[in-house]
């Protein structure tokens, strides 16, 4: 910079710093990283007052609502409100259960798939510190043994999947991100079709053939062809449809309230959750239509 | 150097630079990211919010030097990617940041900022010329659709002029005097 005139001088610098900028973005987008170690020691730096905010709030809320304001009142609805989340997810294992006993009575349910996959419950720390992209950070990460590619749920509807594990923390991307999806399928015509995030508060299903019966109102729920989800986990329910060609256009109300998210589930496996034969179903169902790939049933 | 105190006088205007406390730029960043990636979890709509910016504008336009103001943005923005999500890549907010760095403390170097109105006015451009910068990275340097102007993104600028006005006073606080 010695020989540029001082009144330039900062004009160089611009130019030098986003060029610099430009550089690093092409070699991410080229080698298809994500530069993990400046992330990795921002989101050290800031996880552990996120933690400690979480913590603190959660102190003030249970003090607030177990001694300020109706001691007993606040603790049974506690407990209700958790029993009322385990029977949520026993009646959707059962739901699933009965629909899959009518159609493919060879299968296994749901719950008993369930037993197999460990999970952990993780409290939402943080979310992304941009509007660009739709994410969050848990209070658990590598130690507890979460991994990429592992399944996050509530009790009322898939949320997303691990992107990045980090030590004591991870990073979910939560299904309104327009990078995710998940395999899915219409509840009640078994048709399927992947569900995407949109940027926005509703999914968009995207494969619909203009030919097949969409009603809104109807149930979304995994198809468990994304290898990720156990099939007949609530996705959302379909709130818009918009006829085009060759496909619908079908807007997706997600069943867990991705906006408002606090504590989570995380299933502890990367293996491909399996539906277990429990009886020789059928080679094929006719009542299962197939977009976009195969119906397989994982022995 | 960045704490450094002194007068710039350019044709017969006088205009101060603001010398603040010790910690104070490291401090207000660090709380501004923190409180992004943490507020909403609890608050959604905070999320409309972008302190990290206003930080980035209450700097330049206070200490109103380009050089400093737009390696701020830098580095801000660089730690902003670093807390978004994976389709976020390093460098998206760093560059809006780094220019908007540059031309508040470029502006702040020539017009009178300190009045609330003032404040408002810049804040509202420099946050629907933040997002500009965004969508031009992102359509041509990442070939991703990103819409230009939205109704939501008015009224965010609005709602990011306002608590700016409210910001910057307390900001003000941090100056030494």
């Amino acid at each position: 910079m010695a020989g540029v005139p001082s009144r330039h001088r900062s004009l160089v610098l611009l130019a030098g710093v986003i060029i610099l900028q430009v550089i690093l973005l092409a070699v991410q987008i080229k080698r298809d990283s994500q530069g993990r170690l400046l992330r990795v020691w921002t989101v050290g730096a800031v996880s552990p007052f996120q933690r400690a905010g979480a913590k603190g709030i959660g102190n003030i809320r249970g003090t607030w609502s177990h001694y300020f304001a109706l001691q007993n009142t606040s603790r049974e609805n506690d407990q209700l409100r958790r029993e009322n989340d385990e029977l949520k997810l026993q009646v959707n294992e059962l739901q699933s259960k009965a629909a899959e006993a009518d159609r493919l009575a060879g299968l296994l349910n749901f719950r008993q798939t369930q037993r197999s996959v460990p999970m952990l419950a993780a409290r939402v720390i943080g979310t992304s510190a941009d509007t660009a992209s739709q994410t969050v950070y848990l209070d658990r990460g590598e130690r507890d043994g979460i991994r990429r590619n592992m399944g996050v749920i509530t009790p009322d509807g898939v949320v997303g999947k691990v992107v990045e594990s980090y030590r004591d923390t991870a990073q979910v991307l939560l299904l309104t991100d327009k990078d995710s999806g998940v395999g899915a399928m219409l509840a009640d015509s078994r048709i399927q079709s992947p569900v995407g995030g949109t940027g926005e508060p509703l999914l968009s299903m995207k494969y619909i053939p203009t030919d097949d019966t969409v009603n809104v109102g109807e149930q979304v729920v995994t198809s468990g062809m994304d290898r990720i989800f156990p099939r007949d986990l609530p996705v959302g329910v379909v709130a818009e449809i918009k006829t085009g060609r060759p496909f619908q256009q079908v807007r997706v109300r997600p069943a867990a309230n991705l906006q408002r998210l606090e504590e989570v589930i995380v299933l502890l496996t990367l293996h491909p959750l399996e539906q277990k034969k429990e009886m020789r179903a059928p080679a094929t169902d006719p009542g299962e239509k197939s977009v976009g790939g195969t119906a397989a049933v994982h022995p | 150097m960045m704490d450094d105190a002194f007068d710039l006088r350019l044709a017969e205007t006088h205009i101060e630079v603001h010398k603040f406390r010790s910690g104070a730029i490291v401090g207000a960043t660090f709380l501004a990211l923190i409180l992004q990636a943490f507020v909403p979890v609890y608050i959604p709509k905070f999320a409309a919010l972008d302190l990290p910016m206003l930080v980035v504008i209450y700097f330049g336009l206070s200490r109103r030097n380009p050089s400093t103001g737009l390696l701020l943005g830098m580095v801000i923005g660089l730690l902003q990617d670093s807390l978004s999500g994976p389709t976020i890549p390093l460098g998206l907010y760093g560059i809006a940041k780094t220019i908007i760095g540059y031309l508040a403390s470029s502006i702040g170097a020539r017009l009178d900022t300190e009045h609330p109105a003032a404040r408002f006015a810049l804040t509202m451009i420099f946050f629907v010329a933040h997002q500009g910068f965004i969508a031009l990275t992102r359509r041509i340097l990442l070939a991703e659709p990103e819409a230009w102007f939205t109704l939501h993104l008015a009224i965010a600028a609005a709602v990011n002029a306002v608590v700016a006005v409210l910001v910057f006073a307390l900001l003000d606080r941090l100056r030494k005097t």
